[in-house]
Formats: C-alpha cells, sequence, structure tokens
C-alpha cells in the first residue's frame, strides 16, 4: 500500500497541534503538495478557508440577530480538513457529511448567498428554504446532505459509493462523520459492508474530539480511531486535520488508489471546533486555554504565512482577500435579506415524488 | 384475457425478475435473497440469472443496507430491499424515517428516492411477539412514503412491477401465509396501478373493507356469508397509502353499512384512518357506526389458542356485519 | 460608516443580558474573534467576540446593566474620529432598557413565551424581519427600533373571531323530552319520503331509528306527521313537514324581498263556457277544465307579452324564450306548483292530460324535481271554493302569478242596459322591479280578449 510505503519512508504524520506550516519545516510530502498545487491553487484554497471563517462568523452573528433559527452547527476551526479533501476530489465524486455541512458546502462551490439564504429559510436557499442549516443538498455539486441523526449519513455515503461500483465507474464516495458518530451502529455496518464489497468510500473522521459535550475519550473504547480499521479489514490512516497540506496529500493519495482500485479507507482527522456543538452550548466542557492552543496554531493562519513566505500571497494581497472574502458573505446577507420565503403552496411540494 | 395460475410468491418473483430485465438500474439487496435463494424463496433463481452484482447478499445489518439504498438512489439507481420480514425493518426506522421518506423534501426536490422495501408482514404461524408486528401504519404515518399491500398473486405482482417503476419510495407488505396461495394472473407485462381499490366481491348488504391475509380471509369466506344471508361487498384497498377513498366510499353509498378488518392492532391502526375518511365522506350513508375487526391490544402470544383468540377470525367478521344489519 | 452593536442573543431563550465587563474601552481597536464584553446570559456568563473590526467609539451601556435582546450597547466605527452622532441619537430614541417588569405585551394579553423566535400572538414562529433587533442600523423611527415592539398587526387577533353567532345553534330534536336517535342514513332516507321521523320507532339499538323503520314507515304510510298534544292542554302544536317548511320559507321570502303589485281585470266568460260546452258535446271524452283553456290562454298572452315572462336577477333581467306554466295544487300537504312545459306549444288535450296527470302526481307526492321546479309563470285557481278575488303571492323567482277567481253571475251593464252576465276576476300580481303597471295592464288586456273571444287564440 502506497501510505504505509510512505509511513516507512519516515514521512511521519504529525500529532494533533504540533504543526507549523513554514517553508522551512515543510515535510517531504508538504513539499509534494506545494509544487503540485502550485500558488493559483493553493491561494485558491486558502481563499476558501477564509471565505469559510467568515461565512461561519457571520452566520453566528445572524444567529446572534435571530435571523437565523433552529440549530446551528459551526465549522470554524475545521477548515482544513474540508477544504484539503475536497480539493482532492472531481466534480463528479459524491459527499455526504453531518448537519456541520456549511464549510464542506462552500468547499465544494456552493453558491454562499444560496447557502446563507437556506440559513434564513428562503426560497433561495439550496434547499428551497426546506431543509435549513442541517440539510444542505446538491445535485449539481453531489452533496448528498446534510445529515441531522448523527451517524444517519454513513450508509447513505456508502450507497454512493455502491454506485460507483454498480455503474463501473472510477467515482469514489468522501462520507465525513465526527467522532460522536464512530460510537453509531451505522458506522459498524457501514464498514463492515464497504470492505466486504470492497466499496470506494473514504470514511473521514472528523474527530473534533467532543461529541457534543462528551470527550471523545468517554465516549469511545478506544481513542486511536485508526485501530478499527483492521477490525473491519481496511487500511486506516491519521491525518492532522489542521494541516491544510496533509489533508490534500493523505486524502488525495487515497482517492487516487481508490479510482484504480475500489475499496475503503479510514481516515481519522484530528481536527477541533472553535465554538461549541452547536450555537446554544457554552461549551464549558473545555477548558479555555485549550481552545486557545488551538487556535494559536489556526489552520487559516498557518496557510497564510505560508503562503506569505513563499511570497505567493503577501500583507496587501491577504488582506485583500480577507475584505473580498468578507465582502463576499455580507452580499450573501443581503441575498438572503432579500430573498423571499417559500410560498405557502410549497408546503405540500415534494412529499412525493412525480 | 390469458392468464396463469401461480402462487403469490412466484408472482413476486415473476415482476422482479422481469423489472430487473426490462431496468439494468434495478437491484434487489436483502439477506439470503442471493445464494440461499430467498429465506422465503421470493428470489429464487435471481442471483443465478443475473449474477451478484444485481442480487446482492447483505450482512445482517437493515439499518445499513437501508441506508445504502437510500444512496444508492439518490445517485440514480432503483434499489429493491428486502427485509426478510418487517419486523426487522424496525431495526432500519432511522434510515426509512429520516431520509427515504424525507430526503425529498429536505431536499427542496433535488433528490427522488426510487427505491421499493418489501417483505413479508404481520403474524405468521406461532412465531410469537417479536415477529407479528403489522407496521402499516407506521410507515403509513409518515408523509413522503408510499405503502401498499397486496393479497392476492396477480396483485403482488402487478403492484411489484408498479412499485419498482414508480419515482418512489414504497413499501410493500406482503404476507408470508400468502407466498404459497395461487391465483389467475395475467401473463405479459401486467401492472396494477398504486392508490387504487379492488372490489374483490360485490354485494349489497354490508361493505367489508380488509387488506393482506384479511381480504384473503374474508373472501375465502364468501360462502359462511351466503348460508347467512349476508351478501357482502369486499373493497380491498391494495394500496394503504395514498388510500382509495373514493372506491370505498362508492362501495359504503350503495350499502350504508361498513366493517373494517385488520390484522394489526386497534389503537392508530390502518381502519382507523379507513374509519375516519368513510365518516368524513359518507356520514349520511351510515346506517349504523363503522365497525372494526382487529388484533386484541396485547403482543401476539406463541400458545395456539391465544394466537387465535388475538387475531381476527371470520366468526368476528359475520357477527360485526350482522351487528351494522342490526340481524345480530 | 460605524454601526450600532446590539445585545445579541447568545441562547435560544435569552431575553435579556447584563454586560459584566467591557473588555475595550472607547478609542480602542478590536479585531475580528477578539471579545469586547462579557455578557451574563440566563444560562452562564459567556464572552462576546466581534464578527468585525473596528474602533468602539462609545459603551452605551453600564456594567451590570440589564438590557433587552436587541438593544443597542455600543457603537463601532471604522475610524477613530468619524462623526457618529446620529447613531447615537438614534440609539437613545430605540434602545430603552428593559423595565423589570416588562415582558413584550401579546395582543391577547398573554404574557410572551420565552422561546427562541419571539412569539407571534397566534404563536407562529416570527419572520426574521419582524424581530425586534434588526441586523442594519435602524430606520430614525422609534417604532422600528423599539425591541419592546409588539409584534406584526396582523397578529393581534389569536383567535379566529367566534361563529357561534353566524350559525343558530341547532336543536336536538326530542320526544317527550328525550332525545331522538336516528343514523344519518335513515334520516337521509326520511326527508327523502318527507316523513316526519320523530313519529317513528327505533329499532336499533338505545331506540335508533334506522334505515329499516324508515322504509318500513314509508311504505305502511305512517309517517304523517303525529302531532303531539298533551292530553288536556287547550291547543296542539303541529310539526312542520318538509313541504310546510318550504312553503314558509318562500312565502316570506317572496313578500319581504318582492315589490308586489295587483291588477285585477273583470272578464265576461260567456264564449270561453260556451266553447267548453261545444267540446264537450263533440268530444265526450276529452276532459277540459276552465283552468285548462286559462292555462291555454296565458301561454298564448305570455308569447305576447314576454316583459310578464322574466324574471329579476339583481344586475339582469331574463326573459325566458320557453313558456312554462306551473299551475298551483292543492295537497294534503300544501300548496305545491308543478310545471307544465312548453305551454304554448301544447295542444288543449294535451295540456288537460298532463295538468291531470301532474295534479295526480303531486296528490300522491310522486312528483319528481324536474316536474317541480322552474316554471316562467303560475296561474293559481280558487274559483271551485267561490272566492271571487284574490292576490297570489309570486312564486319567485317568476314576476308574476295570476290569480283566478270564481265564475259568477250577476248583473253586468251592456250598452246601457242592465243583463245577467257571467264574470270572473283576474288578479296579476306582479314584481314591480321586472313588470310595471302599464306591462301589466297590457297583459290583463290581452288575457281578456282572448278569454272573451276565444276564437283569436287561432290567430
Amino acid at each position: 500500500m502506497a501510505l504505509s510505503a510512505a509511513r516507512a519512508s519516515g514521512d511521519t504524520e504529525p500529532e494533533v497541534a504540533q504543526g507549523v506550516l513554514t517553508r522551512d519545516r515543510l515535510t517531504p510530502r508538504q513539499k509534494r503538495v506545494v509544487d503540485e498545487l502550485g500558488r493559483e491553487r493553493l491561494v485558491a484554497m486558502y481563499r476558501q478557508m477564509v471565505l469559510i471563517r467568515a461565512f461561519e462568523q457571520r452566520s453566528e452573528q445572524m444567529y446572534q440577530q435571530r435571523k437565523i433559527g433552529g440549530f446551528l452547527h459551526l465549522y470554524m476551526g475545521q477548515e482544513a480538513l474540508g477544504v484539503g479533501a475536497i480539493s482532492a476530489l472531481r466534480r463528479d465524486d459524491y459527499v455526504s457529511t453531518s448537519y456541520r455541512d456549511h464549510g464542506i458546502a462552500l468547499a465544494l462551490g456552493m453558491d454562499p448567498k444560496a447557502c446563507m439564504a437556506e440559513l434564513f429559510g428562503k426560497v433561495t436557499g439550496v434547499s428551497r428554504g426546506k431543509g435549513g442549516s442541517m440539510h444542505f443538498y446538491s445535485k449539481e455539486h453531489h452533496l448528498l446532505g446534510g445529515h441531522g441523526i448523527v451517524g444517519g449519513q454513513t450508509p447513505v455515503g456508502l450507497g454512493a459509493a455502491f454506485r460507483a461500483k454498480y455503474m463501473r465507474t472510477d467515482q469514489v464516495s468522501l462520507i465525513f462523520l465526527g467522532d460522536g458518530a464512530v460510537a453509531q451502529g451505522t458506522f459498524h455496518e457501514s464498514l463492515n459492508i464497504a470492505s466486504l464489497w470492497h466499496l470506494p468510500a473514504l470514511f473521514i473522521i472528523e474527530n473534533n474530539q467532543y461529541g457534543m459535550g462528551t470527550a471523545v475519550d468517554r465516549a469511545l473504547s478506544v481513542h486511536d480511531l485508526t485501530l478499527k480499521a483492521p477490525g473491519y479489514n481496511m487500511p486506516g490512516v491519521k491525518v492532522d486535520g489542521m494541516n491544510l497540506l496533509d489533508c490534500y496529500a493523505v486524502i488525495s493519495e487515497a482517492v487516487n488508489e481508490r479510482r484504480k482500485s475500489p475499496a475503503p479507507i479510514l481516515i481519522e482527522a484530528k481536527t477541533y471546533r472553535y465554538r461549541g456543538h452547536s450555537i446554544s452550548d457554552p461549551a464549558t466542557y473545555r477548558k479555555k486555554e485549550e481552545v486557545e492552543a488551538y487556535q494559536r496554531v489556526d489552520p487559516i493562519l498557518q496557510v497564510k504565512r505560508l503562503l506569505a513566505e513563499l511570497g505567493w500571497l503577501d500583507e496587501a494581497a491577504s488582506k485583500e482577500l480577507d475584505r473580498d472574502a468578507r465582502a463576499e458573505v455580507s452580499a450573501a446577507v443581503e441575498f438572503a435579506d432579500a430573498s423571499p420565503e417559500p410560498d405557502p403552496s410549497e408546503l405540500a411540494q415534494h412529499v412525493y415524488a412525480q | 384475457m390469458e392468464t396463469q395460475q401461480i402462487t403469490y410468491r412466484e408472482a413476486l418473483n415473476q415482476a422482479l425478475a422481469e423489472e430487473m430485465e426490462r431496468d439494468p438500474l434495478v437491484f434487489l439487496m436483502g439477506e439470503e435473497v442471493g445464494a440461499y435463494n430467498g429465506a422465503y424463496k421470493v428470489s429464487q433463481g435471481l442471483l443465478d440469472r443475473f449474477g451478484p452484482m444485481r442480487v446482492l447478499d447483505t450482512p445482517i445489518a437493515e439499518n445499513g443496507f437501508t441506508g445504502l439504498a437510500v444512496g444508492a438512489a439518490m445517485t440514480g439507481l432503483r434499489p429493491v430491499v428486502e427485509f426478510m420480514s418487517f419486523n426487522f425493518a424496525l431495526v432500519a426506522m432511522d434510515q426509512i424515517v429520516s431520509n427515504a421518506a424525507k430526503t425529498l423534501y429536505m431536499s427542496g426536490g433535488q433528490f427522488p428516492l426510487p427505491m421499493v422495501m418489501r417483505g413479508p408482514g404481520g403474524p405468521a404461524a406461532r412465531v410469537a411477539a417479536q415477529h407479528s408486528n403489522s407496521l402499516e401504519s407506521i410507515f403509513a404515518y409518515f408523509p413522503g412514503l408510499i405503502v401498499v399491500a397486496p393479497s392476492t398473486p396477480a396483485d403482488a405482482k402487478g403492484l411489484l412491477k408498479s412499485a419498482i417503476r414508480s419515482p418512489g419510495p414504497v413499501m410493500m407488505i406482503e404476507n408470508e401465509i400468502l407466498y404459497g396461495v395461487s391465483g389467475a394472473v395475467p401473463l405479459g407485462d401486467h401492472t396494477v396501478p398504486i392508490g387504487k381499490a379492488d372490489v374483490k366481491k360485490t354485494g349489497r348488504d354490508v361493505t367489508i373493507v380488509a387488506h393482506g391475509r384479511m381480504s384473503y380471509m374474508v373472501l375465502a369466506a364468501a360462502g359462511v356469508f351466503a348460508r347467512e344471508g349476508i351478501d357482502i361487498e369486499l373493497v380491498d384497498p391494495r394500496t394503504i397509502k395514498p388510500l382509495d377513498i373514493e372506491t370505498i366510499a362508492a362501495s359504503v353509498r350503495k350499502t350504508h353499512r361498513v366493517v373494517i378488518v385488520e390484522e394489526g392492532h386497534r389503537f392508530c391502526g390502518v381502519g382507523a384512518e379507513i374509519a375516519d375518511q368513510i365518516y368524513s365522506t359518507c356520514f349520511d350513508d351510515l346506517d349504523a357506526p363503522i365497525v372494526r375487526i382487529t388484533h386484541t391490544e396485547n403482543p401476539l402470544p406463541y400458545a395456539r389458542n391465544l394466537e387465535a383468540a388475538s387475531l381476527p377470525n371470520v366468526d368476528q367478521v359475520v357477527l360485526a356485519a350482522k351487528g351494522v344489519l342490526y340481524r345480530a | 460608516m460605524a454601526s450600532l452593536l446590539r445585545m445579541p442573543s447568545l441562547s435560544p431563550t435569552m431575553e435579556s443580558g447584563v454586560i459584566s465587563g467591557w473588555r475595550k474601552q472607547p478609542g480602542e481597536h478590536i479585531d475580528v474573534g477578539e471579545v469586547l464584553a462579557e455578557i451574563e446570559t440566563d444560562k452562564a456568563v459567556m464572552e462576546w467576540e466581534m464578527a468585525d473590526e473596528g474602533y468602539i467609539r462609545q459603551l452605551l451601556v453600564e456594567p451590570g446593566q440589564e438590557v433587552r435582546v436587541g438593544t443597542p450597547i455600543a457603537v463601532l466605527g471604522d475610524s477613530a474620529d468619524e462623526d457618529i452622532s446620529t447613531l447615537l441619537a438614534q440609539a437613545r430614541t430605540g434602545g430603552a432598557a428593559a423595565r423589570p417588569d416588562s415582558a413584550p405585551a401579546r395582543a391577547d394579553g398573554a404574557p410572551a413565551r420565552p422561546d427562541s423566535a419571539p412569539a407571534r400572538a397566534d404563536g407562529a414562529p416570527a419572520r426574521p424581519d419582524s424581530a425586534p433587533a434588526a441586523s442594519t442600523p435602524p430606520a430614525p423611527t422609534p417604532a422600528a427600533a423599539a425591541p419592546a415592539a409588539p409584534a406584526q398587526p396582523a397578529a393581534t387577533s389569536s383567535r379566529p373571531p367566534t361563529t357561534a353567532a353566524a350559525h343558530p345553534a341547532p336543536v336536538a330534536p326530542s320526544r317527550n323530552g328525550e332525545r331522538v336517535k336516528i343514523s344519518p342514513y335513515g334520516r337521509k332516507l326520511a326527508v327523502q319520503r318527507g316523513l316526519d321521523w320523530r313519529a317513528l320507532t327505533g329499532s336499533g339499538p338505545g331506540g335508533r331509528i334506522v334505515a329499516h323503520d324508515v322504509e318500513t314507515a314509508a311504505t305502511a304510510g305512517t309517517g304523517a306527521p303525529a302531532p303531539g298534544a298533551a292530553p288536556g292542554a287547550d291547543f296542539e302544536d303541529l310539526p312542520l313537514n318538509m313541504m310546510r317548511k318550504a312553503i314558509a320559507r318562500k312565502m316570506t321570502e317572496s313578500k319581504q324581498t318582492v315589490p308586489h303589485f295587483q291588477a285585477t281585470r273583470k272578464v265576461r266568460m260567456e264564449r270561453m263556457l260556451a266553447a267548453r260546452e261545444a267540446l264537450r258535446q263533440d268530444y265526450p271524452d276529452l276532459k277540459v277544465t276552465v283552468n285548462d283553456l286559462l292555462i291555454k290562454v296565458c301561454a298564448a298572452a305570455l308569447r305576447l307579452h314576454p316583459v310578464v315572462n322574466s324574471q329579476f336577477l339583481g344586475d339582469r333581467i331574463r326573459r325566458f324564450h320557453a313558456v312554462d306554466i306551473a299551475v298551483a295544487v292543492s295537497t294534503d300537504d300544501g300548496l305545491i306548483t308543478p310545471v307544465l312545459r312548453a305551454a304554448d306549444q301544447k295542444g288543449l288535450r294535451r295540456i288537460a292530460e298532463e295538468v291531470r296527470a301532474l295534479a295526480q302526481k303531486a296528490r300522491e307526492r310522486k312528483l319528481t324535481p324536474e316536474e317541480y321546479q322552474g316554471g316562467t309563470f303560475t296561474l293559481s285557481n280558487l274559483g271551485m271554493f267561490g272566492v271571487t278575488e284574490f292576490n297570489a303571492i309570486i312564486n319567485t323567482p317568476q314576476a308574476c302569478i295570476l290569480a283566478v277567481s270564481a265564475v259568477v253571475k250577476e248583473p253586468v251593464v251592456e250598452g246601457d242596459g242592465l243583463a245577467v252576465g257571467q264574470t270572473m276576476n283576474l288578479t296579476l300580481s306582479s314584481d314591480h322591479r321586472v313588470v310595471d303597471g302599464v306591462a301589466a295592464a297590457q297583459f290583463l288586456d290581452t288575457l281578456a280578449r282572448l278569454i272573451q273571444n276565444p276564437v283569436a287564440l287561432l290567430l
């Protein structure tokens, strides 16, 4: 397996919150990624991370102003994983995730205007206002939800991998699930079937180390989640979820392997969410120092520094990029504000397919 | 019309084979459907004919494989999921309710789910409480799910074909005891429309509404009613939801009396919904309150006498019919 | 551009908050993500991070002060020195601190529910644009900025208007004080048959009258309304049958809504009576009454005076081409008017036969709706009872009704002398919205001519 060879070559996966992306200390793998991506793509990926952060911050503010209701699960802090993973995909691959789906949607290229409109419950939203924050779907971008029930997405994403196998394409299916979802029966059932049937599914555990308020070591009987992989006869790989380059490297490698030879893989990405589980969670189960420690190695700041060092994005350009992203988010809010709610006749539409 | 005399089981088998032949996107998955040829032999011969990519033996993981079917349907395939018995579908309730029923709506219409979930439901023969649930009303409860329940081989073949062809999702609840029953099934591409009831026997005195095995039971007992001087009209809904209230109402307007027979429980059972719809549409045509014959209020026991006492029988239906005719 | 920062909602149930402490002072710059203040909510003390960057220009609220969600609490500016006086003015007019006793009053007086979206009075979740906290700087009207503003006007009525006044409460039918039960279908059958089912005995449970009981009663003919006379009372109450109810309703409606006027014409009947006698001699089997002859005459006259063969429809007058004459027939239950269709196209023999058949059916109560509905003109004859003149009530929606009275032998003037003549009074009641006096008079004149010279019918 290519990955175990990589491991043998000394290209070790760093433990969490250690990675500091500087030009001088890039690992060989990270250097390869930088070369492969090049300036334009890397800056574009950086911008996506910035956009996601700005979008989530603004969503939080909009929720506080009661323009968004219900549940809101923010992706702040996890941008490197979302952008890194999805950048490794083709447009015809499939993605499914949990309710913490805004970042994934934006990384897929879904329109921030339509995303914000969905949060506001407007008919111009990605799900015509009928889903809300937890239920972003896109036929065009192959986003299969947006699932409210923990672990509900796991077998659904597997179904997309099944489709690829059935139709004999080289598509893959990325299934994002949280550390909390690992405890659900669907995890066990899906990994078992994926392995048995050799399906091209990438199970990516976004281990932000807390399932709602419960630390992962109080919910799962093993802490190293990759240990579960051999239990299903599949490879298990760890990646630093706060490191954009590592995420891209690991997942693009896994994706490319699967295109040639369909089989599942379990990837554990250690990451961190800066906010509570959802908007109403004051996250008293975490120490402030812990949050600050992660914020010091903020994935966005890391990439920003690297880009500056590479001479690919200087301070002025970076500021402009920030402003641009913020402006894009502001435009999204304006669009959402100005959009109408769904017409009452939509109440009865799409209950049954015609 | 040319017909063949085949069993309910064979009818299902034909429907599956014909649909899989007709449309390469249709595939069958479930426990023991392949190498074992199906726990009840409904999928006999299909693995040999269509191969392991189209007839898939799943591990015992209902929630997992139902979710997989959802994902497959979302991405363009047409899965037929077999629940070895519908009792096991309870394990898959989250995928059925949260995803199968609601994805089209929550996605604003982007993802229809052309999937069929089928299998035998209801009490069988002394298989005790956990294997004897009638779940029609549970599934019919959720907007987004279509629920059908054929009682004859012709209806079974016709409805399964229609279900597979429909934009879905469809729950098809069969009956194990009926699998061996023979009946006339039209040759050729025989389909039965979803949402259309069938008057299995015309009559003038009382309307009996019954589906699945209960319809079969009442029909088989037509002679008993005749001896009692009761000319029953048997209306088999065939589709539980959407319910064909028009056909039922037309019968009620003729007979003015209704007895509903169901294997499921009374409280929130299918008959409660049917009665409500009849009262709403035909109030002035009723000469007596609607009477329901149902499973008694207890989990189904194993002992033969207790099981029999828990379930509807013909004598109860005859008594009820006399009651609404004020002849009891 | 400077903007007002407002007390945020940090939990779905938060109504107001207290600034425990400010982390920044006026003049200081604040970055995105930096904490501006610690806010005490109903649940916990939380840090409030900025989503924007800028300069804190002014703090509007003291630590320790309780402030409603949405109230302006600080001013954030792009620069350290731009003018913020307008903004401050807005903040002052709109941003009152919470009064300790105030939950926003709902229109129906109930206290506001402490749930996540501000509740409308009808309980539905508010739309974002009705939220007390606006996301953009408020318009300079106090109402828009006031967080305590009531929910939008549309929601002031929390319940639909009661319908109690709209429909009089139905009175359960009773017999001897006890409620009479009948199955819905039984009742429908009873109505169809015109039976008073309260007089029936029910064979169903609890004395319920069922279809069988109604059918039995209908065929046995025992369904006539049973008078409920208490023994010894000096009156009895007769229940209304359907026909009586209908007559009551129709006649009242006609008299109350139609501007009736009457015109009378006395006619000489000798020639008509002679004509009838002549017919009888030559056609003994032909049974023709004066009424039949009058129908024929009316039909001809209606053709000549279409204004009388019309109906007022509110915004227009409908002139009928068909001449369908309703003939008043008395039955045991009351008056009914079966309709002779296309009377102008039928000969006397046919008219006589049909009227006889209709009258028979009417008395047997076997008329079908097509036989008693419709009609463009009505003829009512009380002559057989000796009535010499009467005013009939118009059979709405028709425009006219002709009341015919008895043929009387009385002195008449011929030339300048007296003679004995046979006269009959015709009184036409007309709807003045359609038929004016002259039109009525002219119609009566035609009738008189035709009656007094029946051969003119051949014209």
